[in-house]
């Protein structure tokens, strides 16, 4: 076997005031005609940390971590997009990289057309997408559009036109950076079908996702990225295993948000807290399935924000999305909010989860635009229902992740 | 094939070679976005240079009576802003090249300065069509057209490579600094009196001549002008000069990029 890829004490660091802001000449100007120094930005963080790792020729290898863990600069510094501050990376072979679908798009160039640019923008030779040209045609469906200019096509299809593309590149070593988050069921199954063909053919893969399950049916091996160090790597469902159990755990008196690092959103608005209470608001520190729930979401608003939307999504233990419960589905609808704090209640009449651990993220959302973003800040253990009509019969992890009411009515003489 | 992440010295130039289609593919984009957002689409490229011209033959040539060196004043400016203004719009689309294509720098990788370079070189179909327009200019003048054209595209070479380094420049130090990109109109304006489009070079006082030549514009445009009007021969010291200073800043504008090129995706 021979070495893919090779990592070696790989450090990145950002400043943060170059990161955000834009540095303007005028400032620097203004600051030496005025004899002082530029305010030195000492505030740095360490995107990576002394990172090392080796892949074999042929590996397929996941790569988990919250949001800013290092996950992303990591694959931006083997695709050689950024440079590292110190370390060493060697890449043998050709290498692609799938950071975006359909980077380089224009809206004005046709389907044909905005082929052959992305396909060189991903480093394909013309020659080569000549020759695909019809199997990538296919691969996105868009044969009667071909030549329509890409702004009239549906967001549905662009994502097709642009992943059809990057499935057809040839390279030795790939690299992939959460692209399956995006589309619908389907298109993600098209996405988990292409890389798995991508495995087959024996070429390296690096997978960056959230999505567990994706990770544990596509990569024997898992590296855990956490706060820019490398925390563990070997056998997927070890590490995932690991790597899940560190969320923190859902109790009865409620759980701090405001500590969490890595999350995502503007931070227009933040959660800060969330309490769990059974239907007369009494603190509960065991969840059960069937039981009424309700969830008191506290959060605080800095800048006026529209269309709040908030959102609940529960995931199973090995990261499947099981649901997304959002306030502006169940038709709650809020114009607008000022800055100050409050809560919202969810109420669950009837907790349809079966006995398991499952992860929440929480989402504070407009369209377009997301305010806060928590993904996976809590664990929530489910219980065997111990009163009730139920008495949690039959009721257990190995028939399932949901619990479905139901009512059963025979029709057979003699039953 | 082996890709080391640490490039060898000089291996980066080989780089460049590698990624010639992507560079090709960028031009071919810009060329044809340029074409398919306007209405008038090619129009564009004549209507300005001519406008330009109507402009500057009744404020300079008839009320100021500039001196135009024996030739009629429209096509004495003509003959100049045909390059003039392949530089005046090509120079800020290569300066602001990388922001305007900071999804690219920040989501895949290429040597980079491929992008200020395909900016440059997506103006020079816009100079060949406002070109064409010289010849009818010329042809209602009466003046016989010489084999001196045909130098037009070898001295659009070093133009390209003026405004490719120039453009390298501006666009890191835009990456940079975000108030540079307002600094490029007023550069583009300052360089429109230092260079001889509206006046000739012999108006200007014998003791400056030296110093304007410095401007690698002006041996190009009399370069220009001297191949498309007959009886005239190019100053090939003038040229050298200016080629002389082009590469120069050619070598200044590489040694900047590479040295900043580094930071660009974590500075877009």
């Amino acid at each position: 076997m021979t070495e893919a890829i090779r990592v070696e004490n790989l450090s990145k660091q950002y400043r943060l005031g170059a990161l955000k802001h834009e540095t303007m000449l005028r400032d620097v100007i203004v600051n030496a005609l005025r004899m002082r120094r530029r305010r030195r930005d000492v505030n740095t963080i360490l995107a990576l940390d002394d990172v090392s790792f080796s892949v074999e020729e042929g590996e397929v290898v996941g790569i988990v971590g919250r949001n800013g863990a290092g996950k992303s600069t990591l694959l931006k510094i083997l695709s050689r997009i950024t440079y590292p501050t110190a370390g060493r990376v060697r890449v043998r072979g050709r290498v692609a990289s799938l950071i975006e679908v359909g980077t380089g798009f224009h809206d004005e160039l046709t389907g044909r057309e905005n082929i052959y640019l992305n396909g060189s923008i991903l480093g394909m030779r013309k020659r080569e997408i000549e020759e695909r040209f019809s199997k990538i045609v296919d691969f996105a469906g868009v044969e009667k559009f071909i030549d329509t200019p890409i702004k009239r096509y549906s967001s549905g299809m662009r994502l097709r036109l642009g992943f059809a593309v990057a499935a057809h590149m040839d390279p030795d070593v790939l690299f992939v950076d959460e692209v399956l988050a995006v589309g619908d069921a389907e298109f993600q199954k098209r996405c988990l079908n292409a890389m798995d063909d991508l495995r087959s053919g024996g070429r390296t893969v690096l997978f960056v996702s959230h999505n567990m399950s994706a990770i544990e049916s596509l990569c024997p091996r898992t590296i855990w990225v956490d706060a820019g160090k490398l925390r563990e790597d070997g056998p997927s469902g070890e590490v995932i295993h690991s790597y899940l159990t560190t969320f923190a755990e859902a109790s009865g008196d409620g759980h701090d948000l405001t500590q969490i690092a890595g999350r995502g959103g503007n931070g227009a608005a933040r959660y800060t807290r969330i309490e769990f209470m059974d239907a007369e608001g009494n603190p509960v520190t065991v969840f059960r399935t069937g039981e009424p729930l309700r969830a008191r979401l506290h959060f605080q608003v800095h800048e006026a924000v529209k269309d709040p939307r908030f959102a609940l999504r529960v995931f199973s233990d090995m990261g499947a999305l099981i649901a997304t419960i959002s306030s502006y589905v169940a038709g709650c609808t809020i114009a607008g909010m000022q800055p100050g704090s409050g809560y919202i209640d969810l109420v669950i009449p009837s907790l349809p989860l079966l006995p398991r651990r499952y992860y929440v993220s929480l989402w504070l959302v407009m369209p377009g635009q997301p305010y806060d973003i928590l993904d996976h800040c809590l664990a929530l253990d489910v219980d065997v229902p111990t009163s009730g009509v139920h008495k949690g019969r039959g009721m257990h992890s190995r028939w399932g992740l949901i619990w479905v009411p139901s009512e059963w009515r025979v029709n057979m003489p003699g039953a | 094939m082996t890709e080391a992440l640490r490039t060898m010295r000089g291996e980066w130039l080989l780089e460049y070679f590698r990624y010639r289609e992507l560079f090709y593919f960028l031009v071919w984009r810009d060329v044809k976005i340029r074409y398919k957002q306007t209405v008038l689409g090619a129009a564009w490229a004549v209507i300005q240079p001519f406008f330009m011209m109507i402009v500057f033959t009744l404020f300079f040539g008839r009320m100021a009576g500039i001196d135009s060196e024996g030739v009629p004043y429209p096509v004495f400016s003509y003959s100049a802003l045909v390059p003039w203004t392949y530089f005046q719009q090509a120079m800020p689309l290569s300066g602001n090249s990388l922001l305007a294509n900071s999804r690219l720098i920040s989501k895949v990788y290429f040597p980079r300065a491929i992008i200020p370079a395909a900016a440059a070189l997506g103006g020079v179909v816009d100079f060949f069509i406002a070109a064409v327009v010289l010849v009818a200019i010329m042809l209602y003048y009466g003046f016989p057209l010489g084999w001196g054209l045909l130098l037009w595209p070898v001295l659009l070479v070093p133009t390209v490579a003026f405004v490719v380094a120039v453009g390298m420049i501006f666009s890191a130090l835009n990456v940079k600094y975000r108030d540079i990109k307002y600094t490029i109109p007023f550069f583009i304006q300052a360089m429109l009196f230092v260079s001889p489009v509206i006046y000739p070079t012999s108006a200007v006082p014998e003791q400056y001549q030296t110093l304007l030549r410095l401007n690698p514009m002006v041996g190009l445009i009399n370069a220009f002008r001297a191949a498309a009007l007959p009886g005239r021969t190019i100053d090939l010291g003038e040229l050298g000069v200016s080629i002389a200073v082009i590469t120069g800043l050619l070598i200044v504008a590489t040694i900047y990029f590479r040295k900043t090129e580094r930071a660009f995706a974590d500075l877009i």
